[in-house]
């Protein structure tokens, strides 16, 4: 699995070195194209899947539980169709949850677990994914097929919608950014990297329909709570808690925008 | 599309008052001082400080509370008011701003810096390809900001030029108040030298900006 990673950011670079030749930003967008869709056929995921299915079903904590009987949301142990309808109000916690917070949630509550010790190490690397990773790798390949359809009616859905998107346009941190400060305009990019206006519906779809994702660059699996921390690690604030209100609400506000798109995740990333 | 599928939710939560009215994702009309408050006290809330990145991040000095107020739009008043007061806090050195522009490239190549991922006291980069096109051997460049292809050729290295664009770099805000660009000297990410040597990579003849 590595080597194979290995080779493909070997054919990144291939491909990069190609597009400098040219200099031609457009040819570079092709060959990006193409390596897209070359990794997508290649994609390790399926491995990830097989790992969280191992751990769903794994007895730990003080109780000596597996997560088997949590209920995201369908019932006690209910995996087929979950995730596209995460996140959303559970009412047992009084608060709106995407898929990490709930496993979070049966971790402290099933397995008995405490809040440090379940999020110790919620972000893997190349050598090892976390427990996260590959959780959310196998229940969320659950819902291949299902249409998005994310909590937007309960109060507190709408309540954390609405705080989502202020957040979403709200500039703060050493260096002035908000969200929308690179996910407002069309057809800007971040070096070769597009740029999706994600509060709109057609760029939010793509992305809430291949999250969570295998990326190929760094040869790890990240998860939506991952992406939104590493974009404000790069917009150069502070560090958003695990879980937090804020974190799962622009989730919401994001998954609400790009609702009734099929999922076919897990998605393979550059 | 959008309205249908409202109506399904509203449908499946019949009764509910909250249904009324469908979740739009587009930016707020209006933002007030309360709803700053609001989310900063979240912010205070939900974030951790991490390595360099303190809490005191997530306070608004008075142009980001401006600029968040009025949606980036301030009225031309209170822009030309904020643009003088952020103008003032750029240290302008003596002497020529040009230093070097081979510096300068690998500064503008390097995206490091102010993140919680970097260490204190290392030197940041400007993270200028990020956003901009510089040299025209530099394919991999970002289109947030204005290309600045043969910046100093169309626009020359006088003492002005080189003032505005030390500026510019240090404080962009000064020349326009709620620009997207980062205040890079004011943020304390870049030094006045590395400021210099950026200049010099827009100004110097014989930088690869202006072949």
């Amino acid at each position: 699995m590595r080597r194979r990673s290995r080779h493909a950011a070997l054919w990144l670079t291939a491909a990069f070195a190609l597009a400098g030749a040219h200099a031609v930003a457009q040819d570079a967008k092709k060959e990006i194209q193409k390596y897209q869709s070359m990794i997508t056929e290649g994609s390790p995921v399926e491995l990830f899947e097989l790992e969280g299915e191992v751990l769903w079903k794994k007895k730990q904590g003080p109780k000596t539980a597996s997560l088997e009987q949590c209920d995201l949301g369908q019932g006690p142990g209910v995996l087929k169709g979950a995730y596209a309808q995460l996140p959303r109000y559970f009412k047992d916690a009084d608060r709106v949850m995407d898929l990490e917070t709930r496993l979070l949630h049966c971790m402290m509550t099933l397995q008995g677990r405490s809040r440090d010790e379940a999020t110790k190490r919620v972000f893997g690397n190349e050598d090892r994914l976390s427990e996260m990773e590959s959780l959310s790798a196998y229940i969320a390949a659950q819902s291949r097929g299902v249409a998005m359809a994310p909590g937007a009616s309960h109060d507190k859905e709408r309540g954390v919608f609405e705080l989502g998107k202020r957040l979403f346009f709200h500039r703060a941190g050493a260096w002035d950014f908000s969200c929308a400060s690179c996910h407002s305009e069309e057809g800007k990019r971040i070096r070769m990297q597009d740029l999706p206006i994600l509060n709109t519906p057609a760029a939010a779809r793509p992305v809430v329909a291949t999250w969570p994702a295998y990326r190929v660059s760094n040869s790890q699996f990240k998860t939506m709570q991952w992406r939104i921390n590493d974009c404000y690690r790069q917009m150069r604030m502070p560090e958003p808690v695990f879980g937090s209100e804020a974190s799962v609400a622009l989730n919401l506000f994001l998954t609400v925008t790009g609702q009734g798109e099929i999922y076919r995740g897990p998605g393979t990333k550059r | 599309m959008r309205r249908s599928s409202h109506l399904l939710i509203c449908g499946l939560a019949a009764g509910l008052a909250a249904c009324a009215t469908p979740l739009v994702s587009e930016r707020p009309a209006a933002v007030t001082g309360q709803d700053l408050n609001e989310i900063t006290s979240v912010l205070k809330r939900d974030f951790k400080a991490r390595g360099i990145a303190t809490m005191a991040r997530v306070e608004l000095d008075t142009l980001q509370q401006q600029c968040n107020l009025h949606r980036d739009s301030p009225p031309a008043e209170l822009a030309a008011k904020l643009e003088a007061e952020q103008m003032k806090s750029i240290p302008f050195p003596s002497g020529s701003l040009i230093g070097d522009w081979k510096r300068g490239e690998r500064i503008a190549q390097n995206g490091r810096g102010s993140m919680w991922s970097d260490q204190a006291g290392e030197p940041a980069g400007g993270s200028c390809y990020n956003c901009h096109q510089l040299s025209p051997g530099e394919a991999s460049f970002g289109t947030l900001g204005p290309s600045l292809l043969r910046f100093g050729k169309l626009r020359g290295a006088s003492p002005e030029i080189q003032k505005y664009a030390y500026g510019r770099i240090y404080n962009s805000k000064a020349y326009n108040a709620c620009s997207q660009m980062p205040r890079l000297g004011h943020a304390g990410t870049l030094s006045e030298q590395q400021i210099k040597d950026l200049v010099a990579l827009l100004l110097d003849p014989d930088s690869p900006v202006n072949k």
